[in-house]
């Protein structure tokens, strides 16, 4: 998605599409996300001018919300589960293991472009801890072994 | 035909239901048998899936987990007529976790196509509707006060008094807002309810909107649940297309109209105002109160808001009668509680149970003690701002006076359990640092406290300074519980002071306080 090409008119179509909902500009910013893998700073004023807000009160909603990003993603954005339910079955190591496998830290991408790493907390599976979402799959009982296989698998997908 | 059921239930999908279903519609097909294939939602019993299940003329066998790998060998024992196999689990009714239970808000889940409904309306759905179309507001409110629900999110306010405010509230617009952005962790009542039984938290709402003259409703729902997004959208449609929603309930004339919002990944949006805030396309800051959310709630009009269980919960009280529920439970804590067994647990899954039922018995009877064979040392009941309880106090009924006597929480239901290779003085720190993490931000107490804390255990952790240090956190959680403006700073101490009051060894301190 992040090789996606974005330009203005798609992201002014996006917010004039939703601009009448009331409360549009989560519905509005996670539209402009599922569409191009962030919420690119360019689109600010315009989404700003569109709702009649000023240009901070939308890059204020923005930075809030954990899972808005304001730069584009890897291919893939692998959360990682840090939550107390996941700790409780080694999700610590998980962590570490998910770090060391991809070579970043959190809100990193990897040097080719293929992942993302974010930390999660709590993605309802916690009777199948320790868990990873992987876009909008989740795994559960996720061993080290099992992340090194679930990123190959990923990888490998078209 | 034969109907086989493999789950559509996020968990069960993680653990590879999809392969599954796959495997067997494949097999199916290269023996040339007959099956209909459902995607059902998930039974809870989160150790045995994937589960399959078969329907025969003796009930519903049950077969887990099951691996692709495994389907070829399940044809071979004649799985399809029930027979044994080493993965059965017998009538799925007759297994004992499942039979222990009192499942009454979770009456249909595992059983029926989640997004069916018909299949709904077959299996009691749609009844409380269709009685609450026939009375009028007050009398709903009468029946939901009478059962004696109390908010389920958490704060367990009675939900009758609160949707009387709203129904007494004059205003040409009302809203009911459904909580659906279930953070806790160890929780998943919210997310099993939307995934695998969308329609009663639909039906729950319509009967609500009846209950206080609201004809709008949201659903707040956390973007961390994919799988319960395109549920309920599939269900919103088909209960439009039934006449169930849309401007003429069933032919009655009245109207409720309802539309699923997306949270952002925002711990503090789980507070009801901090929710209305973010609905309002706005930080999820939370707002003073007064004026509360039943007077001037969404965009200042008087609301509703209520967790997913609260209002799952309504149908078959309008069903069943008021008196029907509240004759479950004990104390003040009426009806039943979806408990949630997470973490290190041999069998993590839902068990849903009358109030009363004792943390011991949930831990062993249900959750089969700790998977990993160690000693359940201490356990985490209602979420990141729960207390931890020690092995002393596992005997609590589970009533959420009790708990508060015991200076814990039941929270929305959640236990999540540690064995004795955790460091409580980390988990305390933990807390501290999840505060910060998604503090909004709006009061000093929380969003200040919480770094401090964190800095504060780290130095208790190293030995610095200890007494004084221990001291200056008591000071601080003491700012921050009474000093907080939501129970998002205001309760963080209770996971810290709980794991350091029942776990000092762990901070390097003497028990003696």
């Amino acid at each position: 998605m992040s090789e996606k090409e974005w330009n203005i008119e798609g992201v002014r179509e996006i917010v004039q599409g939703l601009k009448d909902k009331p409360g549009a500009l989560l519905p509005i910013l996670h539209a402009i996300q599922d569409n191009l893998g962030y919420v690119p700073p360019e689109s600010v004023p315009l989404i700003a001018s569109e709702l009649n807000l000023s240009r901070a009160e939308v890059h204020g909603v923005i930075s809030f919300y954990h899972y808005f990003r304001e730069t584009p993603p890897g291919r893939n954005t692998i959360y990682v589960c840090r939550a107390e339910a996941c700790q409780a079955m080694g999700s610590d190591a998980l962590e570490a293991h998910a770090k060391q496998r991809l070579g970043i830290d959190y809100h990193e991408n990897t040097s080719d472009g293929q992942f993302s790493l974010e930390p999660v907390y709590c993605l309802g599976n916690c009777a199948c801890s320790p868990s990873i979402m992987v876009g909008k799959d989740v795994h559960g009982r996720v061993s080290p072994e099992r992340f090194d296989e679930i990123i190959e698998a990923t990888k490998a997908k078209p | 035909m034969i109907k086989v059921y493999v789950p559509r239930d996020s968990s069960a999908l993680g653990l590879g239901a999809e392969q599954v279903a796959e495997a067997l519609q494949a097999e199916a097909s290269r023996r040339e048998a007959r099956i209909t294939l459902v995607r059902n939602g998930s039974r809870g019993l989160y150790w045995l899936e994937p589960m399959v299940e078969i329907e025969t003329p003796a009930g519903r066998v049950a077969y887990g987990p099951v691996r692709p790998s495994d389907v070829a060998s399940l044809f071979d024992a004649g799985f399809l007529e029930g027979k044994p196999h080493a993965l059965s689990q017998g009538l799925t009714a007759e297994i004992a976790y499942l039979k222990n239970q009192e499942r009454l808000t979770f009456a249909r889940v595992g059983i029926t196509d989640p997004v069916s409904l018909e299949d709904y309306v077959a299996h009691a759905g749609y009844r409380g509707l269709r009685r609450a179309l026939t009375l009028e507001p007050s009398v709903i409110v009468d029946e939901v006060t009478e059962s004696g629900l109390r908010g389920r999110g958490g704060a367990a306010f009675p939900t009758g008094i609160k949707w009387r405010t709203v129904l007494n509230a004059p205003s040409e617009q009302k809203y009911i807002v459904c909580n659906a952005d279930e953070g806790d962790s160890g929780t998943f009542s919210d997310r099993m309810v939307m995934e695998c039984d969308p329609f009663v938290l639909i039906e729950g709402m319509t009967i609500a909107g009846l209950a206080v003259g609201a004809t709008q409703g949201y659903i707040y729902l956390r973007c961390e649940y994919p799988h319960a997004h395109v549920a309920l959208n599939e269900a919103i449609a088909a209960a439009e297309q039934g006449g169930y929603l849309g401007d003429d309930l069933l032919g009655t004339g009245k109207s409720f109209r309802l539309e699923v919002r997306l949270g952002a990944g925002a711990y503090v949006c789980g507070e009801e105002t901090s929710l209305l805030e973010s609905l309002e396309g706005k930080r999820g800051l939370v707002r003073y109160k007064p004026p509360l959310p039943a007077i001037e709630g969404l965009f200042g009009k008087p609301t509703v808001i209520n967790n997913v269980i609260s209002l799952a919960s309504v149908p078959i009280i309008l069903d069943k009668g008021g008196a029907f529920y509240r004759d479950f439970g004990m104390g003040r804590s009426r009806g039943t509680l979806p408990i949630q067994l997470a973490g290190n647990l041999k069998h993590p899954g839902l068990v849903e149970k009358a109030f009363g039922v004792t943390l011991r018995e949930i831990l062993y009877d249900f959750g089969g003690g700790s998977a990993s064979g160690r000693p359940i040392r201490a356990v985490q009941v209602g979420g990141p701002l729960g207390a931890y309880l020690p092995e002393s106090q596992f005997d609590t009924p589970l009533d959420y006076e009790a708990f508060a006597a015991l200076w814990a929480v039941l929270g929305h239901g959640g236990v999540v359990a540690f064995d004795d290779t955790i460091d409580m003085s980390k988990m305390a720190r933990y807390g501290m640092e999840f505060c910060a993490e998604e503090s909004c931000g709006k009061c000093t107490p929380c969003r200040i406290g919480s770094t401090r804390g964190v800095e504060v255990i780290d130095k208790i952790r190293a030995g610095e300074d200890r007494d004084r240090n221990v001291a200056l956190l008591r000071d601080l959680s003491d700012t921050m519980l009474a000093g907080s403006l939501c129970a998002l700073g205001g309760m963080t101490p209770y996971p810290v002071l709980s794991a350091l009051n029942h776990f000092p060894e762990d901070f390097g301190v003497s028990a003696a306080e």
